[in-house]
């Protein structure tokens, strides 16, 4: 049997997360919504998993406070130290204070732009990549569930009548 | 849905529903721009290119043309910087701070705040990039290897803290507002019919998809960049104020100064957040997600920083009487009496007296008077930088070198060059990019719309 895929739907998002309850209680394995903002509530039903971006953030601001340890270690401490108003730079610790600015701006430097970066990674989005989403109203007030029988033990007749239920206001399907 | 107390008053006025927004949001974008949009374009147009040929006329001739001398060796150029960086600090201030602390009012203005953060820290990038004089090695700031020895940048100087603070907040910002940005860009791409228009907007939304788990990324990934931007907008203002209060000049070597320019910062961005978001309400038809709330909410806000800043200057004044130090006493009896009189009492009244008219609440619920002080307090903080750095530096220890500062037409050209230019950036902005927020609206439309708080059963059938 060919893969198919099923694009249901609705106008609302209340709708549709009443819909996916029912649809995941009786054993239909959702893949994926396509709405035009975060509809709460809904990544526990279909089974989407918490995002790990924050750790990665927290790594990225690590490498920064790293980095500028070091460098500022090495330019200020090592490889050129001055004698500043009286007050020469013999040892990183004692001059920590002066370096505490910079430390911060760039660990937040570091932890932003790696966390963004990765963002877009993840969401393979890209300048110029084509859109991804089924169906342009979901972008405006349309929201979509998407159920592929691969995916599902159900026949795809079965999937249509217990979709029937659920309230959507149109269908699609798609033979892969 | 987190549902709001009915008696709160509604966000969103009207009964809209979530296409109503888009349309709302989208029109002026997609149909042709006004006349009136041309006519304001073409002035700020005129004003920037005049601004750029101060610019390069004063990088041809050098530093000497503007109007500084031998004591006063810092005067517009830094105070235009510090306005400028100040009034940068309320987009990122309602984005992050206001979205630590759950604020849904922030989402009818985050995204044009945001959009002047960037603009506003723009022009005051400008400023110590010319003041340097010889622009093209401004590289050299950077840290990087090079072929003169061990020359490196002193990373003790308060200067190199501001390069690291100025550049980090600028590009933190832009990745902030871009990512907040991209599901918006994504509706007008879904929504463009001509050719060019639906080629540009698909560039700029990356293929956002709108599934679940890019929502959720989108979610934590804003509230992380909050998380960090918070810090960052109190940490950037701070270094700027180190630039003075590391110094042993008397009037700026105050321990007070981070605070309090901080604040500053806040008061005087939120006035011009105010300025631009109440002529942009009425021009581009937004009154019912910018409304009178929205305003008083601000006004709010600039009435207790401006208290915070009225605390500040007091408190400046009596230490520098009560640190027996008679330097200090004589910088601040010389500000509020010297030939600059005229300039503290100019901020006193603009900064100090006039947020306190904020308590009444027929006053700052009402949209002309708001413009009228958001107007008068910018004019006053430019005025509170002029009168810290002129006024501390003109009265030299010795008497043969005291001396008065005269602005050169090229540092008023240059000034007034860099708000034409701002406003070129805005209108643009304006122009072609959503103004709200869109899909943030859309979340608190069935929690803080007039709607909801009319009948809170009204979603309930749908």
């Amino acid at each position: 049997m060919s893969e198919k895929v099923i694009y249901v739907m609705y106008d609302d998002d209340g709708v549709l997360k009443d819909g996916a309850k029912k649809l995941v209680s009786k054993g239909v394995k959702i893949s994926d919504t396509f709405s035009p903002f975060p509809i709460h509530g809904i990544d526990p039903i279909i089974g989407v998993k918490n995002t790990r971006l924050g750790i990665m953030a927290f790594l990225y601001g690590l490498t920064g406070l790293t980095l500028a340890t070091i460098g500022m270690r090495f330019f200020m401490i090592e490889d050129w130290p001055m004698n500043i108003g009286g007050k020469p730079s013999f040892t990183y610790l004692e001059n920590i204070l002066s370096f505490v600015p910079i430390t911060f701006e760039f660990t937040v430097m570091c932890a932003a732009h790696g966390m963004a970066i990765t963002y877009l990674l993840k969401n393979k989005t890209l300048p110029g990549m084509p859109a991804q989403n089924p169906d342009p109203r979901t972008t405006d007030d349309k929201f979509v569930m998407e159920i592929r029988t691969s995916e599902n033990a159900l026949e795809e007749k079965e999937l249509d009548k217990l979709i029937k239920d659920t309230g959507f206001i149109e269908i699609d399907k798609k033979t892969l | 849905m987190q549902k709001e107390a009915a008696i709160r008053e509604p966000l969103i006025l009207g009964h809209k529903s979530y296409h109503d927004i888009t349309e709302d949001v989208c029109r002026p974008i997609e149909d042709k721009a006004p006349k009136m949009w041309y006519i304001l374009f073409g002035i700020a147009l005129v004003i920037g290119l005049y601004g750029i040929g101060c610019i390069l006329y004063l990088l041809g001739t050098g530093v000497g043309v503007w109007g500084l001398n031998k004591t006063i060796g810092w005067a517009w150029d830094i105070t235009n910087f510090v306005w400028w960086v100040g009034i940068g600090h309320a987009g990122t201030l309602i984005s992050a701070v206001l979205l630590l602390f759950r604020q849904k009012w922030r989402m009818a203005i985050n995204r044009s705040a945001e959009a002047m953060t960037i603009f506003a820290v723009f022009m005051a990038g400008l400023f110590p990039l010319i003041h340097m004089g010889r622009l093209w090695v401004g590289y050299w700031v950077m840290p990087i290897p090079n072929q003169f020895g061990s020359l490196w940048v002193n990373f003790n100087s308060p200067l190199l803290w501001d390069v690291f603070a100025i550049s980090t907040y600028l590009s933190v910002s832009v990745v902030f507002w871009y990512i907040g940005l991209i599901p918006d860009f994504a509706t007008i791409r879904d929504r463009a019919r001509k050719p060019i228009s639906k080629k540009m907007y698909s560039i700029l939304a990356f293929g956002w998809s709108g599934r679940a788990k890019h929502w959720n990324r989108f979610e934590l990934v804003s509230l992380v960049l909050a998380g960090l931007a918070t810090p960052l907008v109190f940490s950037v203002h701070s270094i700027v104020s180190f630039d003075f209060a590391t110094s042993v000049i008397p009037g700026w070597h105050t321990t007070i100064f981070p605070p309090y320019f901080v604040a500053g910062a806040v008061f005087s961005g939120f006035a011009m957040v105010q300025t631009l978001l109440l002529i942009m309400r009425k021009a581009m038809n937004l009154e019912a997600y910018i409304h009178t709330k929205h305003v008083e909410y601000m006004n709010i806000v600039i009435m207790v920083t401006g208290s915070i800043v009225g605390t500040a200057y007091i408190t400046e004044l009596f230490i520098s009487w009560y640190s027996g130090v008679e330097y200090e006493a004589y910088a601040f009896i010389n500000r509020a009496t010297g030939p600059y009189w005229w300039a503290y009492a100019a901020m006193m009244t603009c900064n100090v007296v006039s947020p306190q008219l904020m308590w009444f609440r027929k006053l700052r619920r009402s949209l002309l008077f708001t413009f009228f002080i958001s107007i008068v307090v910018n004019i006053g903080m430019w005025f509170e930088r002029y009168v810290i750095i002129v006024t501390s530096l003109h009265r030299d220890y010795l008497p043969s070198s005291w001396s008065m500062h005269y602005p050169s037409p090229i540092d008023i050209g240059v000034y007034i060059g860099t708000i034409g230019l701002f406003f070129v950036f805005f209108l643009l902005f304006a122009r072609f990019f959503p103004v709200l927020a869109l899909n943030e609206i859309k979340s608190i439309l069935k929690g803080s719309g007039q709607s909801y708080k009319e009948s809170p059963d009204y979603y309930k059938n749908h």
